[in-house]
């Protein structure tokens, strides 16, 4: 065994250790800057960075509440439609004269009771994450639609148009909401009593059940908070487009953020991951979409290369990690 | 003398910073059991995967198989070479059968078509050479661990094994399959094979093997002879230490003490059938009888984890009958699991995470973790048990057997139980980590804890129980008391969990039908 002067030195190295696995795909998102500003010449402007990070913002937020999701072993394949029927809403309710601000509240309300839904059927009821939120998938996508009688609605007056479409400091407010929902994750992950049940449910959720941790509320709380981000996300679309359609908006969404956790080193099965790998693994997916536009790649290829580095990149991450897995 | 038909010189291995084998050499004689021994982290298993290919030692040792050099590091030459390895977590695809088990990786084949009934035919013959129940086309699945066991043998004996490993195989057998699996080693050993035997059980060793290895931290300790094995030996062997400290039972029992824990005709409707005891303050009292008895369903119908059909449980004289373990936790009753990896222990968490899961909610504010407090508990836990790791911040998983244990015995003491049940508390842990966690029992008895000890080791439970109940077939079927004159013996219990005697000695009382 080791003696005790090591101890610090060891204990810096478990928690090199996580910070690696945490931004282990830190690296690719800097090359692919790089590489995109070589051949490009325009990715790094100033200009271009911001455009980034605004597309990006929404995958963020919707990443985000996937992380929670993912890493108590489930999974949550609504964020889309849910995404879809909370813009529907925030708009509709934009457009009473004198209560137009309520489609904030409206929107997230929406995706919290959805997310509610899905949590209560799989913390109450005991079904498979995967099949409830399959379900909701379609269903919640048939209520975007019945809202708006399957037409698009439009708000050319919105008045929280600001949210989607003006700056601080010249930084997007979408990005800005979309940094602060991830350093709030962290802060609930990482600093309260829940964020470590979190990780238990998913690293064992038997024993979970055995030390007395309230199982159902850790599931209800993910699957509501993943719904009420998907809710919040929502909201930024209607007030970046002005517009919302039930049919199309959010479609596939669930995929990229599913995408993003992933890159960012959470564990498909739960109980090991980091909120800080899924911001960086939502910013190469946004990198990559952008990047290619400007590079002139047509939009088949986009979607090829864009598959493609996601199952290099996670082949990558796994090698590296076998190499150290002994401790 | 034969030659030797297994040789390992000088074999060391390093993992980054650790030396997890230290010049080892090892010598393996045809149709020879040969145990090999040592605390958990000693290189035992580090040693036999070397052995199997699965890691490459160090330069400068080498493995001779019949007298012949063999590649190091090439799991492919070394089964070539006739070395089968047995892992204590079997290797076996439960949804295929017993034969297509056997030639896994190797079917029997032309042009990708499977052949299955060639493979049923060759598997037939290694079966009957074992005298096995079951046919080539039974499902794995459906098979006991036991039985399973024997698969892997068949799987090796099928490869033309000619030097089995097998590592902890009786484990999670019953006493009756262990008889079975010990008749089929001294029929390989009569056939010329030679095994490498490695167990923490005393018993086994005595029975089985013909000479015996002791590692040590990764060293190399020595080898003795069969008619100089001794317990003693054997352990001052494995921790340098004597064994006349093992057990210690210095508590005193208190045989009139207030009762704490009654538990009143509790049944699951399928392996507890209407059991009834009580635990008085600063009392060990032991479960024993046989695996499969209902021993861990009594426990964890006592705790909330299954729901009972019937019974109530009473704590310093109040009903309180958990319906979760939450509820349990809250009355201050707590459960160490038997399953520690499967069912305690967050592998992919701290060790201080671990130890104050439990407690972390009430030592937080306004849902805040308290990290001063928790690394406060953290490392006075650790001290207190002597949890040897480097920092509290490491993951559990990377911890021994007995490191594990002593943390989820941790993380129950922190909340301060009044009643604390052990379900086999010392499974898969080193003799070094056992005989301090007899200690810790002793000293929580000794503080007024009342403990339930579940134990398939009858030398344990008699060295650190007071009284013992004894269970067979979900209930009951009696009880010993030791007193100062009369200790407890292995035969008193024994009667009682096998239903051997005709008649009940008198120093045993039919507490089965106290409890209807």
């Amino acid at each position: 065994m080791t003696d005790t002067p090591d101890q610090t030195a060891l204990e810096r190295r478990a928690r090199m250790r996580t910070m690696i696995r945490a931004l282990g795909m830190l690296p690719v998102l800097i090359l692919l800057a790089i590489g995109f500003e070589l051949i490009s010449g325009r990715f790094m402007s100033a200009n271009n960075l911001s455009i980034v990070m605004q597309q990006a913002s929404i995958n963020i937020v919707l990443a985000a509440g996937m992380t929670y999701v993912i890493l108590t072993g489930g999974i949550d394949l609504s964020v889309g439609s849910i995404l879809s029927a909370a813009a529907m809403a925030a708009l509709i309710v934009s457009l009473s004269p004198e209560w137009g601000m309520a489609g904030i509240p409206a929107g997230l309300l929406v995706g919290l009771l959805f997310g509610l839904f899905n949590g209560g059927l799989i913390a109450f009821v005991g079904l498979p994450p995967f099949i409830v939120t399959l379900g909701s998938l379609t269903a919640v996508r048939g209520v975007a639609r019945l809202m708006g009688a399957d037409t698009t609605v439009f708000n050319a007056d919105l008045p929280f148009a600001a949210m989607g479409n003006a700056t601080l400091f010249g930084i997007p407010w979408l990005a800005i909401i979309a940094l602060m929902v991830i350093v709030a994750s962290w802060f609930i992950l990482r600093r309260t009593v829940l964020g470590t049940w979190i990780y238990a449910v998913g690293g064992n959720h038997e024993a979970a059940r055995l030390t007395g941790i309230k199982v159902w509320l850790v599931l209800l709380f993910v699957y509501a908070m993943s719904g009420f981000l998907a809710g919040l996300g929502g909201v930024m679309s209607a007030s970046r487009l002005y517009a919302a359609n039930g049919l199309q908006l959010g479609q596939a969404y669930e995929l990229d953020a599913i995408a993003a956790v992933i890159l960012g080193g959470t564990s498909f099965v739960g109980g090991v991951g980091s909120i800080w790998g899924t911001l960086i693994g939502a910013l190469i997916i946004a990198v990559l979409s952008n990047g290619l536009i400007l590079s002139g790649v047509s939009d088949i290829w986009q979607f090829i290369i864009k598959g493609l580095v996601i199952i290099v990149a996670v082949s990558l991450d796994r090698l590296r990690l076998q190499g150290g897995a002994r401790t | 003398m034969t030659k030797p038909m297994l040789e390992m010189r000088s074999i060391s291995k390093t993992f980054g910073a650790i030396r997890a084998l230290r010049d080892v050499s090892l010598t393996v004689m045809p149709g020879e059991v040969h145990a090999l021994m040592g605390e958990n982290g000693a290189g035992k298993s580090t040693l036999m995967k070397i052995l199997s290919g699965a890691y490459v030692p160090d330069g400068g040792g080498e493995i001779l198989v019949d007298g012949q050099p063999m590649q190091t590091g090439r799991p492919k030459e070394a089964r070539a070479r006739g070395i089968a390895v047995i892992y204590q977590e079997l290797s076996l695809a439960p949804n295929l059968t017993v034969a297509e088990n056997l030639f896994l990786g190797e079917e029997r084949a032309r042009a990708g078509i499977v052949n299955r009934r060639q493979m049923l035919r060759e598997t037939e013959p290694i079966l009957q050479r074992l005298g096995v129940t079951f046919s080539p086309s039974t499902l794995v699945g459906s098979l006991s661990m036991g039985e399973r066991q024997l698969v892997e043998v068949a799987r090796a004996l099928g490869a033309k094994a000619r030097v089995i490993v097998m590592d902890e195989p009786t484990t999670s057998l019953s006493s009756r399959e262990t008889e079975k699996l010990f008749d089929v080693i001294a029929d390989l050993k009569a056939q010329g094979i030679a095994i490498v035997y490695i167990s923490h059980r005393m018993e086994e060793i005595y029975r089985l093997s013909d000479r015996c290895s002791v590692l040590r931290d990764g060293a190399y300790v020595g080898t003795l002879e069969r008619d100089e094995l001794s317990a003693a030996k054997l352990v001052s062997m494995m921790v340098g230490r004597d064994l006349s400290t093992f057990y210690k039972k210095e508590h005193k029992a208190a045989a009139t003490g207030e009762s704490v824990l009654r538990v009143e005709n509790m049944s699951d409707g399928r392996l507890v059938r209407a059991c009834s005891f009580e635990v008085r303050r600063g009392e060990v009292l032991g479960i024993s009888g046989l695996v499969g008895s209902g021993r861990t369903e009594l426990a964890r119908l006592i705790y909330g984890a299954d729901k009972a059909t019937s019974g109530r449980v009473l704590l310093e004289g109040r009903e309180v009958t958990p319906k979760s373990p939450r509820d349990a936790l809250s009355h201050g009753i707590v459960y160490l699991t038997e399953d520690r990896k499967g069912l305690g222990l967050f592998l992919d968490m701290t060790i201080s995470e671990n130890i104050n899961i439990c407690v972390m909610e009430r030592d937080a504010s306004g849902g805040l973790t308290n990290f001063r407090r928790a690394a406060q508990r953290a490392r006075d836990a650790m001290a207190s048990l002597a949890v040897k790791a480097p920092s509290s911040q490491l993951t559990v998983g990377a911890l021994s057997g007995g490191n594990q244990q002593k943390v989820l015995l941790a993380r129950l003491l922190e909340l301060e139980p009044k009643v604390i049940i052990l379900d086999e508390p010392t499974r898969g842990v080193d003799v070094g980590a056992k005989s301090e966690i007899y200690r810790l029992i002793d000293a929580l008895a000794e503080r007024g804890m009342a403990i339930v000890m579940i134990s398939s080791e009858l030398p344990e439970i008699i060295g650190v129980a007071d009284r013992v109940i004894v269970m067979r077939e979900g209930r009951i079927s009696g009880e010993v008391t030791a007193t100062p004159e009369k200790p407890i013996t292995q035969e008193a219990v024994m009667v009682l969990s096998t239903g051997a005697a005709p008649e009940r000695s008198p120093e045993t009382s039919p507490a089965a039908a106290r409890a209807e």
